[in-house]
């Protein structure tokens, strides 16, 4: 008990620094002059110290709460007053109560001749060395290769080299088409005026050629590739050719006659694909057709690739019309 | 009474039974011919080419047979129809009609054929509507659903859509908008979509100002403005002290 008192006591002695005369310090001449005391300012300082606290205080205090109406609000102003009084406070301190002078130097003038010594001394530096060309194309060697190292990490961004991935497809012949759920989809089930999002059958869905959309329309509609379109249904890649959005917005009109045909968008940019003429490009900066996806219908109704896309899947790049598409 | 008198007013009730009948659906047909019938035809059988109508429009339009009273109640109360122009996109307007006219107009164009009723959605859960909201409509009408383009046309916003009219468009698909079958979106989905929908007409803005829930694009661009602007102004404030 005595031993905790003993604590107590010291600590107190500690921080409020009685119990002894302080060390008086050893008088140096002053460099900076002596200012006036500002009693004001000082006093208006500490004000503004205690009021951020607060504020401080208040940012923690609505947090712990968190049942507050509008508490992002009381916690935003919280904050922002605490720096804002602290950067007051700051601004108080360096301008009344920090001794300032203000004292100039003039440029130095030219001198021509130190200028020369200068030169002279590099260039006598290098009187060790006696293969000087070489050593330059060595350190220029060097350094060159760290900075192409520095850029290398930019291949990750692509495929350069190794292209021939890009063209590879989940969809071959006969795989049939599955809904979000897995479910296999039925040529009756497709009803024009609407669409679908399908994948292939028990492949990886995650891989950009995988998604497909499926509409319906009437069969004397379509104008190109008739046969890859039984029932009038037709399947596109869902990627967009331009940037590799999904294509997720098919407009259709309620009548025909004096509205805008059906047409498969893009909500990024606005690419507009034609269904009815192999995902032609309508309007927007697509620079090449969706690529369509050849369909069959099975004996038991059932809706199957019978084939693999017209073209390569997903954003365009600087080969992508050098293949084909492939399984 | 005697029997003879019992059947002779039994007999006269049955024949003023259909009068009555045709008499409100006289109404009906006439609002029908006056604001209707120049597009749609006289008997809801559409009008394929254009063709000199009433109050000089150049009629057009599809056939109404089988849309049912569903498509009917939409188009009316959402003051779509009438159309002035047939080639005009038909867009949100104040309804003509008085709710007696609607009630008619939507029964003598149901009387067409065999249609869909009028559904009664009751909204269901907001958090599963926002994720068959963002799969099936955001694409075109937006986040939350303040609506947008497609090319060719204007998605409108669905703040002023009824519970109502969003369960009729969703089957209906008006204009350009796709339409959703019961397999593609179920009743009870179809109710979730209507809550989240009803929670987009006033969302719960933690953030305070709200920038017309455009997204993060103008939020952050709003911010970037303001702080610039301030940025430029302190440093003017201490170019010029400097200067002084």
């Amino acid at each position: 008990m005595t031993r905790l008192k003993d604590w107590v006591t010291a600590g107190l002695v500690l921080v409020v620094g009685r119990g002894g005369a302080p060390k008086p310090k050893q008088e140096a001449p002053r460099i900076v002059a002596a200012g006036t005391p500002d009693r004001h300012a000082e006093n208006v300082v500490i004000l503004l110290f205690l009021l951020a606290t607060i504020a401080g205080a208040a940012f923690i205090v609505v947090y712990a709460l968190d049942r507050l109406s509008h508490q992002t609000q009381w916690l935003g102003l919280a904050i922002g007053a605490a720096f804002a009084l602290l950067a007051l406070a700051s601004t108080v301190i360096a301008h009344r109560l920090v001794v300032t002078e203000e004292i100039t130097e003039d440029y130095p003038e030219e001198s021509p001749a130190a200028q020369d010594e200068i030169e002279q001394i590099v260039e006598e530096s290098g009187s060790r060395f006696t293969r000087k060309r070489l050593v330059t194309v060595a350190g220029v060697g060097a350094l060159g290769t760290i900075g192409a190292a520095l850029l290398a990490p930019a291949a990750s961004l692509g495929p350069i080299l190794h292209t021939g991935e890009l063209y590879r497809t989940p969809w071959r012949r006969g795989r049939r088409l599955v809904d979000e759920g897995g479910r296999a989809l039925t040529a009756d089930e497709i009803e024009e005026g609407t669409f679908y999002t399908a994948y292939p059958e028990g492949a990886d869905r995650e891989l950009i050629a995988a998604p497909i959309v499926v509409v319906r329309l009437p069969l004397a509609e379509i104008r190109e590739r008739k046969e890859w379109a039984p029932r009038g249904i037709v399947a596109y890649s869902k990627i967009c050719t331009h940037a590799g959005c999904a294509v997720a917005l098919y407009r259709k009109p309620t009548f025909a006659a004096v509205e805008p045909r059906p047409a498969l968008v893009c909500p990024c940019h606005y690419s507009t694909f034609d269904p009815a003429a192999g995902g032609a490009v309508l309007f927007g900066p697509a620079g090449r057709p969706l690529p369509q996806l050849p369909l069959s219908v099975d004996r038991t109704g059932h809706l199957r690739a019978a084939g693999t896309f017209s073209g390569p899947v997903g954003p365009s790049w600087w080969g992508v019309r050098m293949g084909k598409a492939r399984s | 009474m005697r029997p003879v008198v019992r059947l002779v007013t039994a007999l006269a009730l049955l024949l003023l039974l259909p009068a009555a009948a045709a008499a409100k659906d006289g109404r009906g047909a006439a609002l029908y011919a006056a604001n209707c019938a120049s597009c749609h035809g006289l008997n809801g059988q559409g009008v394929a080419t254009p063709t000199p109508g009433a109050n000089g429009v150049d009629g057009q339009g599809p056939p109404l047979r089988g849309v049912g009273a569903r498509a009917a109640d939409f188009y009316l109360r959402t003051g779509y129809m009438p159309l002035a122009n047939p080639h005009d996109q038909p867009s949100r307007k104040h309804v003509v009609f008085t709710e007696a006219e609607i009630r008619a107009l939507v029964k003598s164009v149901a009387s067409f054929g065999n249609g869909p009723p009028i559904p009664t959605p009751h909204p269901g859960s907001v958090s599963a509507g926002q994720r068959l909201f963002t799969d099936h409509c955001a694409g075109c009408h937006q986040a939350v659903a303040q609506g947008g383009y497609v090319t060719g046309a204007r998605v409108p916003p669905l703040t002023d859509a009824t519970d109502r009219q969003i369960a009729e468009a969703v089957r209906i698909g008006p204009y350009l908008m796709p339409r959703f079958s019961t397999k593609a979106i179920t009743p009870k989905q179809l109710n979730d979509i209507v809550a989240y929908v009803d929670y987009t007409k006033h969302p719960d803005d933690r953030g305070g100002w709200p920038i017309g829930h455009l997204g993060p694009w103008p939020e952050g661009a709003v911010t970037w403005l303001l702080a610039a602007a301030a940025l430029v102004a302190v440093c003017t404030l201490l170019g010029r002290r400097l200067r002084a």
